[in-house]
Order: C-alpha cells, then structure tokens, then sequence
C-alpha cells in the first residue's frame, strides 16, 4: 500500500512557501481559488496514485476546524 | 369519462373491447405488463417470443408526443436485434462519433467515441424516442401475425393492483367502464412515476436535482455537423448549460440548463424560447419549433424490483438524470435480464429463486447507472462555490493539458453493465482469457465468416467452443445447451481471437440466453458445465 509522505519532504520549505504565497500576488480572492483549484488537479494528476489521493483528500478534510 | 393524460405522436393500439370485459369472473393470465412504454413494450416482445402469453396494458392508445430519449446505445441495438427490430433503428437513426465540449466562447476539446471496429452496430445512434417505440410495436405486430401470443389492450388504466401470495388481481378502467383480471406475474413498466409503486405502498429514494431544463426540439436546415456539442456556460447566454444534438427528419434536439427557480409558463412561451434559441444560433437562422417541454429530473430507485410476483423494469423501478443516456438503454437491458430468467421460471424449469437475481443484477445495473449519472450531474450542475471553481478550472486546464480532459464529465454514455461478483457466475477457468469476457459480461459482437458473433447467441444457452470439441447438444434439467463451434478459420479478422481468447489457445464459453457470459473454460468439461447451468438458473444442485 502506497503510503501518504506527511513527514517534511521538501527541500527549501520556505523558498517553496513564498512561491506559492507570491504566484498569488496580484490576484483577486476569485482568482485565488481558481489558482488553488488548478493547483490541486495539476499536482493530483502529478501523483497520479489513488490511494495517496484518497489519504490527501482525508487529512486535508481532518482539518477542518483548523481553517 | 375516460381522459388522456397526454397527446400521441402515434396511434398504435385503439382501444377495442376484449373478451375479459364480458366474463363473469376474471380471467387470469401468466404475464400482465402494465405499461406500454419502451420497456413494457419490450417485455412483451421478449415473453411473447418465447412463446409465453401477455397481456399489455397501456391507458393510452399509442405512443405520446415529444422525443424524450433520443441517445440509443449499441447493446440497446443488439438487444433489439435478438427481438428482430434492430433494422429500422438503424435504418432511421442518425450514427454520430465525434463530440466537441466548449466553455464559454472557446473549445476546450473534442472526443472521438472511437467506435471499436467488428460490430455490427455502432456506438450510438439518435433516434427520437416515439420511433423507437413504433419499431417495437410493429415488430410485435409482425409476431403477433406469426402466431405469438401478445395482446395490446390501449386505453386500459389500472387503478389498483391487489398482490396475493400466487397471483396478483387488477381493476381496470376504459372507456367502457371498469373490469378485472388476475395475473400469475405482474410486469411494471409504467414509468418514473409508477401509479403501481404508489398502490403497493413502496418507496422509491434518491435524489433530487435543484436545476431545470429547457428541451426544444427545433426542425432547421442550418448546416450543423452530426456532432454532439456541449456548452459550459456558453457566451450566448441561453443557459447555465447547452446541448445540441442531431435527430432524424433534420430535427435537432437543444437542451438548455435554465435553473431551479423559474417561471415554467412564462420560459415555454414561444418568444421566450425563441430568444435562447436566436441568441445561441445567431440571427437569420430559420428553424420550426417541434417540440419543447421543461423538464427537472432525480437520480433513483427502488430498495426491490421484486416483490413476490411483480416485478418492475424500467423507468419505474429506477430514474436517472439523461446524462449518459442511460434511461431507456438500462431498461433494455432490464428487459434482456428478466425475460430469459421469467421465461424458465413460467416453463417450471427453474425455481423463483432465479429471478431474485434479476434483482441482485439489475440493482447492480442501476447503482452503476445512477453513480454515473448523479457524478455527471454534478460536474454540469455544481452545487457550491468551491465546486464550480473546480469544475471550470478542469475546463480550463483541458485546453491546454491533456490530463485534465479525462475529468470534463458532460455524460459518460451507456455501456453494458457486467454482473461482476454475482451469484450467477459460474467459473472464470480460462488462464490467459480476456477480462471483457469474463464471467457476468455481456458477450462482445465480432465478424465472424457470413456475419456477427451476436447472431448465433442469444435466445437459449450456448456453449460456444473456439478450437475446441464439445457435443451438438446437452441437456440439464430439462435445459437445453446448444453448441457454437468456431475456429479460426471463421475469424478472418482475428477479433474473435482478440476477444474471447487472448492467450489461450482454446476455449469455451457457457453464455445466457442473454448473451452474457456465465462461465468459462480452457476445454470441454461436462461435469463443470453442467454444474455451472445449476448455478446460472439457480437450480438446487442434484
Ligand atoms: C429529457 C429526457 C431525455 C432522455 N434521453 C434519453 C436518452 O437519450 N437515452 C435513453 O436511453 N433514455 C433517455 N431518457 C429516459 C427515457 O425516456 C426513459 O428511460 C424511458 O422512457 C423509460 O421507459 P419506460 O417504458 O420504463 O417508461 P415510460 O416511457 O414512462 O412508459 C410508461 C408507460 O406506462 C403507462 N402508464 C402509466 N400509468 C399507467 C396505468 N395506471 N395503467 C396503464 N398504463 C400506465 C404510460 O402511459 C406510459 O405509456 C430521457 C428522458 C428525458 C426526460
């Protein structure tokens, strides 16, 4: 069983962060969660492995409470 | 008074008065079917073919107006070819394969329906609904004058249905008045809205759907491709959703997605429909308005088809929502299912266990059918705002990735449902045998030397052999077993090989009277044949 990876797998945390904060720069909050849509069906086919999605899509539902 | 609930496109079975209405105690029949709808009309055929005496009943004289279906799906074609009526379908439908999705005012992309070749028929034709019924009817016409015992009673309504242990008692109502007979079974066909249904008591849970749509069939000359084209929120603004198909008689069926809180009278005035249409087709475009209606649909069905001795098929035991044209091609298929199994069961053959698993197979059929539909309803019709950002980000993304296509959802179209993991399969014993036939599926067609596979099953038990040795015939329980033999020699094309063997070398196949698969093997085994036709007819095991 392919196993969600939830223990820090990325290298330059904060480099990637302010990538992802500064795509969003010049955005309006619409536009904002077209550009999270997007992401999400571009990384999804990415990984592309049912099982692992199926585990994203629990734990980031987990949250929530936490916003 | 007896009044019509809606007007007909055809008038095919007037009313005349029947025996029944003068007898002094009802007369009981094997089969009544109530409702003379495709499906009904089917399940007259299939019964009346066999040989097994039906009586219909429809409360109306004929077919009603307006194409509802207009989508036919191949095994929709092949079962109609067993029953002899697939050739003025066919004749008269429109074939189409390519598809175009739009967003907006831009294509997103086009599909190509890529019909496999080596079938006799094609994936799809369009054909408005009212012919598909004549077709049917005029084929039981042509069986009845060949001696099949079918009757059409039209303008006979039944108002209640009284289920006893063994038979079930019917009031009817015409316009001679009331009368009643009995029925050992009891066939429901008679709609989405069953009166039946209501008379049993039963339920009938899904859900429903917070949109409407607006149907106009239109008659024009323009010079629009044979091409299934689908707006996402079009530019022309005629609705939240658009589809134009093509029909036979240059008629083209626009489906515009208008929303939930309308105004039904004040959206089918002509001017009004003619507003979305000029805006969607551009100006100086001449058409006819032929037919229009507003339609909102639910994605259900009943717990049970069966209950003690009626049975129901079709629209009225399970409703989708027309995405994926699965309405009346699923019916069909309940129809191919049933009839074999209630066929065995009247001729004493096979126990009333056996059409439990019209149930099991069937539920299994419209599970898949509504699970299709409702995901199809969802991508078109999204429900919140997060899940229409993520529906047009899909449309948008597809436009420039292929990944993303394989997401657009605007109806994944019919196809046969295969009875995965049922208890009427028997064993999958061909090492190296294609998963498209393993047990439960419904046989594929393939040319073989002079026609089709297809033609030669179909209609009793078949034990097909490629390059293989097997009896002529075999008898179980008084069922009979009738040979196909096939080699290569016969399969030119090699799509036989293709299909029904893959790796193997050899194989037989045990296949039902609807041509689905029941089991299969590397060779000839009587004792595991024989075994697998208790299992496929429920028999107690001797
Ligand atoms: C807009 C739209 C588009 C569709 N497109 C497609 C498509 O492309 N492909 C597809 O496969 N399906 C499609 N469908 C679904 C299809 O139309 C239905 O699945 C099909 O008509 C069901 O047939 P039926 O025989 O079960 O029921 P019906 O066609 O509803 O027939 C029921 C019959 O029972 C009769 N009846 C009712 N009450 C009584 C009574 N008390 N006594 C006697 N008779 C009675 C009625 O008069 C009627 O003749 C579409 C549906 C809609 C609404």
């Amino acid at each position: 069983m392919s196993a969600l990876v939830t223990t820090p797998n990325i290298p330059d945390p904060d480099g990637f962060y302010a990538d992802l904060i500064a795509a969003q720069d010049h955005m309006t909050d619409d536009e904002a969660s077209a550009f999270a849509a997007r992401l999400v069906l571009i990384l999804s086919n990415h990984i592309g492995d049912r099982e692992v999605l199926a585990q994203a899509i629990h734990a980031a539902a987990q949250h929530v409470r936490g916003g | 008074m007896f009044h019509d609930r809606y007007q007909l496109a055809f008038k095919l079975y007037p009313y005349a008065r029947s025996a029944d209405q003068d007898a002094d105690a009802p007369v009981r029949h094997p089969v009544v079917v109530m409702g003379g709808g495709p499906i009904g009309v089917a399940t007259a055929l299939d019964l009346g073919l066999q040989g097994i005496p039906v009586v219909l009943l429809d409360d109306h004289e004929g077919i009603g107006q307006g194409s509802r279906a207009i989508c036919f799906a191949k095994r929709t074609l092949e079962i109609s070819a067993r029953y002899g009526c697939a050739a003025p379908m066919l004749d008269k439908g429109v074939v189409w394969n390519l598809g175009k999705v739009f967003h907006d005012d831009r294509k997103v992309f086009e599909f190509n329906l890529l019909p496999e070749d080596g079938h006799r028929f094609p994936a799809f034709i369009n054909l408005q609904q009212p012919y598909f019924e004549k077709f049917l009817v005029e084929r039981v016409r042509e069986a009845q004058a060949q001696g099949a015992p079918i009757e059409l009673r039209g303008r006979n309504r039944v108002t209640n249905a009284q289920v006893h242990d063994d038979h079930v008692a019917l009031d009817i109502e015409t316009p001679d008045g009331p009368y009643s007979i009995e029925a050992d079974w009891l066939i429901g066909c008679d709609g989405a809205s069953s009166p039946l249904r209501g008379m049993m008591g039963l339920d009938f849970e899904g859900r429903v759907f917070q949109d409407s749509f607006l149907i106009a069939d239109i008659r024009m000359d323009g010079d629009f491709p044979t091409e299934r084209w689908f707006w996402f929120e079009p530019h022309f603004k005629s609705g939240a959703s658009t589809l134009l198909h093509k029909q036979p008689d240059g008629i083209w069926r626009v489906d515009f997605q208008i929303g939930w809180d309308i105004d039904r009278k004040e959206e089918l005035k002509e001017e009004n429909i003619r507003r979305r249409l000029d805006a969607m087709l551009g100006e100086g475009v001449e058409y006819e308005l032929v037919w229009t209606s507003i339609y909102t649909f639910q994605c259900r069905r009943m717990k049970k088809f069966r209950h003690g001795r009626v049975i129901f098929a079709g629209d009225s035991a399970h409703q989708v929502s027309p995405f994926g044209a699965r309405g009346a091609n699923s019916g069909m298929q309940d129809v191919d299912n049933l009839g074999w199994k209630l066929g065995l069961v009247i001729a004493g053959k096979a126990p009333e266990a056996l059409l439990d698993s019209y149930d099991a197979e069937r539920a299994h059929g419209a599970d898949e059918n509504i699970r299709n539909s409702t995901r199809a309803t969802d991508f078109i019709t999204p429900k919140t705002k997060m899940s229409h950002v993520f529906r047009n980000a899909v449309l948008g993304l597809a436009e420039d990735y292929e990944f993303a296509r394989p997401l657009v959802n605007s109806g994944r179209l019919s196809v046969p449902c295969t009875y995965d993991g049922l208890p009427l399969n028997g064993p999958d014993a061909l090492p190296g045998g294609p998963p498209r036939t393993r047990p439960g599926s419904a046989c594929p067609d393939a040319p073989i030397a002079g026609g089709y596979l297809l033609d030669w099953l179909g209609g009793d038990f078949v034990l097909l052999t490629l390059n293989a040795e097997a009896p002529e015939t075999l008898e179980e329980a008084g069922i009979g077993m009738r040979r196909v033999a096939l080699t290569g020699a016969e399969d030119a094309a090699g799509l036989l090989a293709e299909r029904y063997l893959g790796d193997a070398p050899s194989a037989v196949y045990l296949i039902r009277p609807d041509q689905h698969v029941a089991a299969r093997w590397d060779r000839f085994d009587e004792t595991a044949v024989r075994a697998a036709l208790h299992t496929a007819c429920t028999l107690e095991t001797a």
